[in-house]
């Protein structure tokens, strides 16, 4: 029974390496292939950082590096307040099963659906198109996750601590800014990372909203592989993956990105 | 009373205001949209008509969607088997390593997805690392893997396989392991243990995971394009070339709104789903 048992969880531990390897050989590759001197993918013409210097002598890509910068800061600071209130109101002021779901819609909804609506909108408006546009497109759904993060956050917190403030006479200004604040805190830095990480590598809605002249990084990289396969996307790919797993990591450090997913 | 208002004011008011103008008036536009006419110069004429929806229905466009309902469910199926062995495995691992498993699983997802799929053009284009493996081995024939509909489906499944993964992990995580060992002690094999028991009961799971992957999938456009190399347009490339090529900004919002309509028939029938499971545990 036990060997059975222990041979079901090997196969199914078999099947697991399988599957990571699925999921990271192809990133891996990439990585690998970006310091191959040749440029080319089967073969390998020794070690060089050439394709690096290449990136960094390109200035459509360090300039619309900035341009993903821009938005995705931009649209973090504006997401991060008001996510966390609106998370803070959905938990502690209304209970609604259909405010729940409004939030939730950014999040499920076909990301080019949310693009298309939105550039009927601007252009119903006639606003000329540009980083702005994207940086309000971008807000929409990282609005939605931080909400979801510092709700986990505050799920996870015993409101009795709060109580207590209030019932030794702590206004509820005090109590918000000397016990809520400080303990979602760390929720609230989880989320603007992870909004962070989303806008910086968001394409579709960003597609759809941005102006002729200023692409981000993703519609850069579209259009660039769109062409084939070009060494230098190799060294570019493996710089946005890795600033996109050091977010990441930090954000997990901070909080339950997680858990909150899973909620 | 008043305080409370107030309250609620400033922390729902900017929130909800936001999604109001940013999301739900903008979805409102292109679904008023799609019952305009579309103007010889690719205006939009400002005269009600059911056209682009009785256009969306005509054979082209129907192949077109059943096409992409094949591929969209398709990858669903496959990330379902793939996913649920993993979330399983996650699951009933000891506590300090699920985190570390599932943060493995799910960290790719948070990477750029047109990168991720880049990688699979170097992998699969025709002088590409699996055809060279292949000719390595002895197999001299050059396969043509990229530009087919198995590579658009490889693709989606590469991006989507965490979104089934996560909620799969969640309901079996939260599964009570007396069950199963009842009815292992009852004298049921292992199979029939997950059969009849384990996967009944996360079944939510499944279906939450199967809209995850599925949803998404429906809606692609670039994964089509770049994998499948624009031999088959499918949804999502078909919407999108309404507004970017043919400037038919109405018919493009009507098949929008008919593939939203889809989606929100399956989320009302997963909550409906929910709602029972719940009532049924509630009872319990």
């Amino acid at each position: 029974m036990l060997r059975e048992f222990l041979t079901g969880r090997r196969i199914l531990g078999a099947h697991l390496i399988l599957v990571l390897l699925f999921l990271y050989g192809p990133i891996v590759m990439l990585m690998a292939l970006s310091f191959n001197e040749s440029g080319l993918a089967t073969a390998w013409g020794g070690f060089s950082t050439k394709w690096y210097g290449a990136l960094a002598a390109n200035q459509d890509i360090i300039s619309a590096a900035l341009n993903s910068l821009i938005v995705a800061t931009g649209s973090t600071l504006i997401a991060a307040p008001i996510g966390t209130l609106l998370a803070l109101g959905l938990e502690r002021a209304v209970k609604s099963s259909v405010l729940d779901a409004l939030v939730f819609v950014p999040m499920i909804i076909p990301d080019i659906v949310l693009a298309l609506a939105l550039l009927s909108f601007y252009s119903l408006l006639q606003m000329t198109l540009g980083l702005y546009s994207i940086l309000l497109s971008h807000v929409v759904f990282n609005i939605a996750f931080v909400a979801a993060i510092v709700r986990t956050r505050l799920n996870h917190f015993d409101p009795s601590i709060e109580e207590a403030s209030l019932d030794l006479g702590a206004s509820e200004v005090t109590t918000f800014f000397k016990i809520t604040l400080p303990m979602i805190f760390p929720g609230i830095v989880a989320g603007a990372l992870l909004a962070f990480t989303i806008s910086m590598d968001e394409f579709v809605v960003a597609y759809f909203t941005a102006g002729p002249a200023q692409p981000t990084l993703p519609i850069l990289i579209y259009s660039m592989v769109r062409f084939g396969v070009t060494p230098d996307i190799n060294a570019l790919a493996t710089i946005v993956v890795l600033v996109s797993i050091v977010l990441l990591l930090a954000a997990q450090r901070f909080g339950t990105p997680l858990k909150a997913l899973n909620e | 009373m008043k305080k409370n208002i107030v309250q609620r004011l400033i922390l729902l008011g900017p929130g909800l205001t936001w999604l109001a103008i940013f999301l739900l008036v903008p979805l409102g536009i292109l679904f008023v949209y799609s019952f305009f006419q579309r103007g010889s110069f690719g205006g939009i004429v400002y005269e009600f008509t059911l056209q682009n929806y009785a256009r969306a229905v005509e054979p082209l466009f129907v192949r077109i969607f059943l096409l992409s309902l094949k591929i969209a469910i398709v990858t669903t199926a496959l990330a379902l088997l793939i996913g649920y062995p993993v979330a399983y495995y996650i699951a009933t691992s000891p506590a300090r390593w699920r985190t570390v498993l599932l943060g493995l699983v799910v960290l790719p997802f948070w990477t750029s997805y047109l990168i991720r799929t880049y990688a699979w053009i170097v992998l699969l284009n025709s002088e590409g690392i699996i055809n060279h493996m292949l000719l390595a081995l002895g197999v001299n024939a050059r396969l043509e893997l990229l530009y087919t509909q198995s590579a658009i489906t490889i693709g989606l499944l590469y991006g989507y396989l965490p979104f089934m993964i996560l909620p799969l992990y969640a309901a079996i995580e939260r599964l009570n392991p007396e069950y199963a060992e009842a009815s292992a002690d009852l004298g049921a094999t292992p199979l029939k243990t997950f059969l009849t028991v384990t996967f009944p009961l996360t079944l939510r799971g499944v279906f939450a995971g199967a809209l995850f992957v599925f949803i998404p999938s429906l809606g692609n456009f670039f994964v089509p394009e770049l994998l499948g190399g624009g031999q088959e347009i499918l949804l999502g490339n078909l919407i999108r070339d309404q507004f970017l090529k043919a400037r038919d900004w109405p018919f493009g919002s009507a098949l929008a709104f008919l593939t939203m309509a889809l989606i929100m028939v399956l989320l009302f029938f997963q909550a409906w789903l929910a709602n029972r499971e719940r009532q049924a545990t509630n009872v319990a």
